[in-house]
């Protein structure tokens, strides 16, 4: 059948060569799909698509630019000794962020000493004790679950447990407990990165002159996975920072006009002062609230960046 | 003993995970005692605060939809471009350019885009339709298609070095040209990898909450409409936990429902991009 076909507009090869290898010829003789580069259509899609990844790229850019633009021109005037170390006020052009920002400074230390030992504490226990097991896998594919848990339901979870059962009201020992729970999964992922990119020689050389398994990660481990781990746990501590919607869960207030003093105290993050303000229809307090936003962005860039540069540096080092 | 210690620590994930399940579970048997499985998930009216009380999940899931689609519609295609861009055409420098900027862009917190939907995304739209409603679900999907584009292009990024070198040389030593190999033999190569980060990014767009509070508005409906306000499923949570609802109270209850719902599904998309991540590794190695 397909020999038929071929031989059809020949150009007058002998029927030897065709039957010796009839696919081959077939694609270049038959009429209807002679072999065309097209290199001019070819090049222009080329162009196109690189024109619309650049396009893409390009979005991503202006987003941040035009984010930063208009926080900016809103939020700079407003910016003011005064505006940070002012309570928050019904009268827009009074209110400052002193609860709000003392709150969340509060928060982060004890999410901090919560969340670390915890976090980095799994993360060893899965790296360097655990075998291969079952359980070790159900307790990956949770910790991988967790992470994307929306950080709601978290809100709900630390409502029920926190703030009912351990009675722990609306303070800021509930809010803490709330957030080290939500970055947990942050911190061990990010630890157990750090602890797989220590070479493997460490722990043997360690072992070989007669360490204790615990005592080659105390002394040997943990210190060359240290900056990787700290860069991690940086991060998570940022987003903690950032985080609203768990802490609106259990009920950290919107108002405050007296600075937390014991763990036990009602509190207030810079976010949630964020969302209150940006909430009000009133352009004052949007302008407040651009302010407000300027100081937790500040804060986290200069945070982050410390994160970033660590890792560079760190990574620049680790070349083994 | 130091071992188990450390266990304990390993261990309170699972803990936690158990601890979410069954509190929300607890308060959602309560709330499933006075309105069917049935009437909560295939209802089309959600009223709870008024008489008659209705609790019909459908319209929160119709905000949902549309803040979950739009994102996806702006955020997916955007990520991978740009993850195709950062690793066949930016030069090094453009590179350490971007990477910056979107690591900014993932560090920024989820309230100040919620602010950044209602001062300029909506203003914007409103210029350019003025029927569009203060509060409206497309300036939050768009903003929250903003707020997954950096993890989908961080994402995509991995997944396309992933792919070997030898593969891409092959393409080219046919006569490919960079694009022909980007679309035929990049992108199916990583696609596990690609798709992994979409379910990732929907999942977070799913559950994203500040942002779409601020932005969406507070009105469950179902309409095709997406310059409407509606109410998201996360929104109707932050609504009742913030207002003065009594606890113990039927509309107490259904946010524990609407987060049994949130859950299920986030879990869902997770397994199923955790499964796909797993796939592509071996088969990047």
């Amino acid at each position: 059948m397909s020999e038929i076909d071929l031989t059809q507009g020949s150009t007058g090869l002998s029927n030897q060569v065709i039957n010796r290898a009839p696919d081959l010829q077939g694609q270049f003789l038959s009429g209807s799909t002679l072999w065309r580069p097209r290199r001019g259509r070819r090049k222009f899609f080329g162009v196109l698509f690189l024109l619309l990844t650049l396009l893409a790229t390009l979005i991503g850019v202006a987003a941040l630019i035009v984010l930063l633009e208009s926080v900016i021109s809103q939020g700079w005037s407003r910016l003011s000794w005064d505006f940070i170390n002012n309570f928050p006020s019904r009268i827009a052009s009074r209110a400052g962020i002193k609860a709000a920002l003392v709150g969340s400074v509060y928060l982060t230390g004890l999410v901090a000493v919560i969340a670390i030992p915890v976090g980095v504490g799994a993360a060893v226990y899965l790296e360097e004790f655990a075998a291969d097991t079952r359980w070790r896998r159900i307790i990956d594919i949770n910790i991988a679950n967790l992470a994307g848990v929306p950080s709601i339901v978290y809100g709900m979870l630390g409502l029920m447990l926190f703030v009912r059962i351990c009675a722990f009201g609306h303070s800021l020992l509930a809010g803490a407990c709330t957030m080290s729970l939500l970055i947990l999964p942050v911190i061990i992922v990010t630890s157990r990165e750090a602890l797989k990119t220590v070479p493997q020689g460490v722990r043997l050389a360690a072992l070989g002159l007669g360490a204790t398994k615990w005592q080659t990660v105390r002394a040997h481990v943990l210190p060359t996975a240290l900056p990787g781990i700290l860069t991690g746990v940086i991060l998570s501590l940022s987003r903690a920072v950032g985080e609203t919607a768990p802490l609106l869960m259990i009920g950290a207030l919107s108002y405050m006009a007296f600075v937390p003093e014991s763990p036990m105290d009602d509190f207030t993050v810079l976010p949630i002062q964020i969302f209150n303000w940006s909430s009000r229809p009133q352009d004052e307090f949007r302008v407040a609230a651009a302010a407000g936003i300027l100081v937790l962005m500040g804060i986290l860039l200069t945070v982050n960046s410390c994160a970033i540069v660590m890792r560079m540096r760190y990574q620049r080092k680790m070349q083994w | 003993m130091v071992k188990k210690l450390l266990f304990i620590c390993a261990l309170f994930c699972v803990i936690v995970t158990l601890g979410i399940v069954f509190l929300l579970l607890e308060e959602a048997v309560g709330f499933f005692q006075q309105v069917s499985i049935k009437e909560f998930l295939l209802g089309t009216n959600w009223a709870p605060m008024f008489e008659p009380r209705s609790f019909g999940v459908l319209p929160l899931v119709c905000g949902t939809f549309w803040v979950t689609f739009g994102a996806a519609l702006i955020g997916l295609p955007t990520g991978l471009g740009i993850g195709l861009f950062l690793n066949d055409f930016a030069p090094s420098w453009l590179r350490n350019l971007v990477k910056p900027v979107l690591e900014i862009l993932a560090g920024i917190p989820t309230v100040v885009y919620g602010y950044f939907a209602l001062t300029v995304i909506t203003p914007w739209l409103q210029n350019l339709l003025p029927s569009v409603e203060v509060f409206n679900a497309a300036s939050a999907a768009i903003v929250v298609g903003l707020m997954v584009l950096p993890m989908v292009a961080s994402l995509c990024d991995d997944a396309i070095k992933a792919v070997p070198r030898s593969v891409k040389e092959a393409g080219y030593a046919l006569g490919a040209t960079k694009s022909e190999v980007a679309t035929q033999v990049t992108i199916p190569s990583a696609l596990s990898g690609i798709i992994a980060s979409f379910i990732l990014a929907l999942s977070r767009a799913f559950g994203e909450t500040m942002a779409v509070t601020l932005a969406a508005g507070s009105t469950p409906k179902i309409t095709l409409n997406p310059f409407e306000s509606v109410q998201t499923l996360t929104a109707y949570i932050v609504q009742v936990s913030t207002g003065d609802t009594p606890q113990g109270s039927i509309e107490y209850k259904s946010i524990f429902a609407v987060g049994i719902l949130l859950l299920a599904v986030s879990l869902l998309f997770n397994m199923l991009a955790f499964y796909l991540v797993k796939k592509y590794r071996t088969v990047g190695e």
